[in-house]
């Protein structure tokens, strides 16, 4: 039980922040709420990737001499880091374009609540 | 733009500080090949210190970091002189992005590799950096409808007087 | 229904390899059909290839550069929307 927990904790955290993000996607009414769960679901699969790149007694993928590369088992696995890493930047920009949204829809309509909102169109 | 209630501590300390970051991020671009780093992550940081000083100095008096106007072209450039050097291998008979085709005198293909992924990400860091601070501008921007009537239409300059505008922008 | 769902991928977690087992297939140099692996292909090559220690830089820009020119024009795509959406009643005022 003990070894179950130590081999897969950071995978259960990780869902249960992707469930949390999934939460504020649907449930919440706000949108700017719902841009926050979105933020919180990207980064849980961002760590996904990063903890699923991750090995024991592995350094990070910076050549040192003290470490040979013929042997894999010394570095972490540098592939899911670089996809990551763009993804970031990506996730960076995704966010800056749905403010901007908000922010186009909250100087048309004065509200960021849903309900309210669709009120609104309806009513124009 | 400087307001009354903007404390001389936060001018002073921003000023100060807003120079280390982007040196700090200019050594994350260059370093990146011995260190973990490279153009997204110097990026970010260079775009970290121009929005600190527009935060704290408004956007009037921080526009010789990088001009509001300038940040979209900034951009395109970074992006032109990634794509650019894929398009030099090209013309040397090499795969696109395949920088070991280009045939420098003297210097060995490894070598001209290492070349070819610091220009790179000299882009890369030139275009993340400006499309930061364009975003942050852009939301920044007062819309028309906030502006006070009767100054010139065509003015490029700000006639919002300081009391009516967003508190964000100060 | 979503505590179901969370039960449902904590359960497809216990399926993964474990965490930081380098026994895992991605961290193995050949994977279970006999091809090589991308992640040890670049621990194993980067530095020859392109003299240069970091392994994700070598990866970020050199093997894998089209698919980071995507992201950058990604990236510049998203500051052109920006600009788009947020000026364009500016312009259409004056």
């Amino acid at each position: 039980m003990i070894e179950l927990l130590h081999d897969y904790y950071a995978y259960w955290a990780i869902m249960l922040l992707l469930v949390i993000g999934l939460y504020g996607m649907l449930i919440k009414k706000n949108l700017m709420k719902k841009v926050i769960g979105m933020v919180i679901f990207q980064n849980s699969i961002i760590l996904l990737f990063v903890a699923a790149a991750f090995k024991w007694d592995a350094t990070v993928p910076v050549l040192d001499a003290a470490h040979p590369t013929e042997n894999v088992a010394n570095y972490l696995n540098p592939l899911p880091h670089t996809l990551m890493l763009t993804a970031i930047v990506v996730g960076v920009a995704i966010v800056g374009v749905a403010f901007a949204l908000l922010i186009a829809i909250y100087r048309n309509f004065g509200t960021l609540e849903e309900p309210e909102l669709m009120e609104r169109m309806r009513g124009e | 733009m400087t307001h009354k209630s903007v404390s001389i501590i936060i001018l002073v300390a921003s000023r100060a500080l807003a120079r280390v970051i982007q040196l700090f991020g200019i050594y994350v671009i260059i370093h990146g090949h011995y260190s973990p780093g490279g153009g997204f992550q110097g990026g970010a940081l260079l775009a970290a210190g121009v929005i600190l000083m527009r935060m704290a100095y408004g956007r009037e008096a921080s526009q010789s970091e990088v001009s509001t106007g300038a940040a979209i072209p900034l951009a395109s450039i970074g992006a032109l002189l990634f794509a650019g050097t894929g398009l030099i291998t090209l013309a040397f008979g090499g795969h696109y992005m395949d920088y070991g085709a280009v045939p420098v005198p003297g210097i060995e293909e490894p070598i001209v590799r290492y070349y070819g992924i610091l220009l790179v990400e000299f882009g890369i860091g030139l275009a993340v950096m400006t499309v930061l601070v364009a975003i942050f501008d852009d939301m920044l921007s007062v819309p028309p409808e906030e502006r006070v009537e009767g100054g010139a239409p065509d003015e490029s300059s700000d006639p919002v007087p300081v009391e009516r505008r967003n508190p964000m922008t100060r | 229904m979503l505590v179901v769902f969370a039960g449902l991928m904590i359960y497809a977690t216990l399926h993964l390899p474990e965490r930081g087992n380098p026994e895992a297939p991605m961290h193995q140099e050949l994977n279970l059909v006999g091809k090589p692996v991308a992640g040890a292909y670049f621990i194993q090559n980067a530095y020859r290839d392109a003299a240069t220690p970091n392994m994700v830089t070598v990866v970020l820009a050199d093997y894998r550069s089209v698919d980071t020119l995507g992201e950058v024009i990604v990236v510049f795509t998203a500051g052109v929307a920006c600009f788009l959406i947020l000026r364009r009643r500016e312009t259409d005022d004056s």
